[in-house]
């Protein structure tokens, strides 16, 4: 019996401290560390997801502007780097930058729940048997460890249904983005999907925002005020801006229609036929 | 003048010891004085329990004025009960209206366990202070006040991060049972004043190191500035975030001199 009992003056540490690793691999052997990790690595992906709004802004321009766009991604780099190759590494950077979040994001939680042992841990977080009443914490910070992963879901269908083409709903043509994506956000589960992930995204960033200024000690009491507003500010832009595409395809201002080489579902012969429409435009 | 008392229905967390499973047990508290303080008020109970022969109630007490840091009670799922800035010594039963239903509970953390009912062992408080929670003076005759000039804003700011009476209830409020309220409040009361800087980076990095061989890990909820009775600031968890990365950097650059 004596085993399991805890030793009330000298604890149980619920985890064991290795020796120090060189510096700076040492950051990932803390917690703390993992949260800055974890806050580094947010802001690159909320860097990712600005810029990716930003060039999803040209569906509203024209579908031969969105075939523009698409090219300079693959050929960014040029002359110094091959084709494919600044787009790729940046891809390794964005993939590296998810591995590093997710696994601070759940090597952290594991060690709370462990540190929550003898009450109960129900969804992420400690709870008490006689229930307990927040005070500070919103849904937003509540919800973290699902709005993250419903995220991931979301990436993996999108990469899918707009990267690789697989799914059969978009009759995806390589080299044709504004024929793919308004063919796949015209169906309205699909367009669902997309504004469901994307409040996921904007809720999670607004936690994740305002806790990246605490994680990186990015404090200073004149400006503390502005940190819940820039969180807030920058989650309602991505929301705003991201809805928009799904809301609007559906509404028929992004439309189908619009694309002038919707009839060419050869990927050869569509390339062909938007690099002589940009030609006539002088570009 | 006639005293206002109400009636309440107490459902309080039993538990024999360490080993046992525990219990809700439900009391009626009857003719409370509006003015006794909720620890008064469980004394009450206890009479009761001991008249009719029951075993009384165990909870921690000592100062009864909100500076010792020992109360500690989970009262209706918050620490320190529905008030800001208050102990659980500091409640008092105006609080509440003539018919409540009050829960009960300890701390809950893996590293607090519970001694008996709702007392709970805060011993690993004790070694992340020990890990670094002083500053190193040299003994003899006490040198003359203001030899070391501080800013007043420095002074200020580490007088209340040493309000701290490392009750514990931040822990108990955090979803994460982390500690980091109250670590930080440890580490920045010497890190903020000249005094604290030779042992600085040295601190910082034992104490952090230590309360996560015992804590959860932060995820900036915010419960714990509620919860805390002396409403222990929030900044002080992001100047250690800061302190501790600065303190590996450092470290490693005065690792020649380290054994
Ligand atoms: C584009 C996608 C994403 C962005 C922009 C993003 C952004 C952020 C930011 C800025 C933080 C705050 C870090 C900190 O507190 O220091 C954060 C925290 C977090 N993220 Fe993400 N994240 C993304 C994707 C994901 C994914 C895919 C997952 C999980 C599968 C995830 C899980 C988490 C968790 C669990 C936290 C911890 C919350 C906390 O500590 O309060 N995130 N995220
Ligand atoms: S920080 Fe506040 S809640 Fe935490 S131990 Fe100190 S006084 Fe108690
Ligand atoms: S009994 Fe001392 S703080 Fe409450």
């Amino acid at each position: 019996m004596a085993s399991t009992m805890p030793n009330l003056r000298d604890p149980q540490p619920i985890r064991t401290r290795k020796k120090d690793l060189p510096f700076p691999l040492n950051i990932w052997q803390s917690a703390v560390g993992r949260k800055w990790v974890m806050a580094i690595t947010g802001i690159g992906l909320i860097g990712f997801v600005l810029a990716h709004m930003a060039g999803n802004f040209k569906l509203y321009d024209s579908p031969a502007a969105v075939h523009e766009y698409a090219e300079t991604l693959r050929v960014l780099g040029k002359p110094i780097l091959p084709k494919y190759w600044a787009l790729w590494i940046l891809r390794f950077g964005l993939i590296a930058m998810f591995g590093l979040h997710i696994a601070a994001a759940y090597s952290t939680k594991e060690l709370s729940r462990k540190a929550s042992d003898g009450a109960g841990f129900i969804s992420g977080e400690k709870s008490y048997p006689g229930g307990r009443e927040y005070a500070a914490a919103n849904y937003a910070s509540r919800t973290m460890r699902w709005t993250g992963p419903i995220i991931m879901l979301y990436l993996v269908f999108h990469l899918a249904d707009l990267t690789w083409g697989y799914l059969p709903h978009t009759d995806y043509v390589y080299g044709d983005p504004f024929g793919n994506v308004t063919r796949s956000l015209g169906n309205l589960p699909v367009a669902i999907l997309y504004v469901i992930a994307n409040v996921a995204l904007a809720v999670h960033i607004f936690h994740g925002a305002w806790s990246m200024f605490q994680s990186l000690g990015v404090n200073n009491p004149k400006y503390n005020q502005a940190r819940r507003g820039i969180a807030a500010g920058l989650a309602g832009v991505i929301l705003v801006g991201n809805l928009s595409f799904p809301i609007l395809t559906q509404a028929g201002v992004i439309d189908a229609d619009d694309n002038p080489c919707r009839e060419f579902v050869d990927s050869d012969a569509n390339t062909e036929c938007f690099e002589d429409i940009l030609a006539k435009e002088g570009k | 003048m006639s005293e206002q008392t109400i009636n309440l229905t107490l459902e309080v967390w039993r538990q024999n010891g360490p080993g046992d499973g525990g219990r809700f047990e439900t009391y009626e508290a009857k003719d409370i004085s509006v003015d006794a303080s909720f620890l008064e008020m469980l004394d009450l109970v206890n009479e009761r329990l001991i008249e009719e022969d029951k075993t009384p109630v165990t909870f921690e007490s000592d100062c009864r004025e909100g500076i010792c840091g020992t109360c500690s009670l989970m009262i209706n799922g918050q620490a320190h009960g529905p008030n800001k800035g208050q102990a659980t010594c500091q409640l008092h039963m105006r609080t509440f209206s003539d018919g409540d239903h009050i829960t009960v509970e300890p701390w809950r953390a893996a590293s607090f366990p519970v001694i008996k009912d709702l007392a709970v062992s805060r011993a690993a408080f004790d070694k992340i202070q020990q890990a670094g929670g002083y500053i190193t003076v040299s003994t003899g005759s006490a040198p003359d006040a203001n030899l070391i000039p501080v800013p007043k804003e420095a002074a200020d700011m580490a007088m209340d991060a040493a309000a701290c009476i490392g009750c514990g209830a931040c822990v108990a409020a955090c979803p994460n049972s982390a500690a980091q309220l109250f670590t930080s409040a440890k580490i920045q009361q010497f890190n903020l004043l000249p005094q604290g800087q030779a042992e600085r980076w040295k601190r910082t990095e034992a104490m952090v190191d230590t309360m996560e061989e015992y804590f959860g890990t932060c995820t900036n909820h915010g419960e714990c500035y509620e919860a805390c009775p002396k409403e222990i600031s929030l900044d002080f968890i992001a100047f250690l975030n800061r302190d501790y990365v600065k303190a590996k950097i450092k470290n490693r650059k005065l690792a020649g001199q380290k054994s």
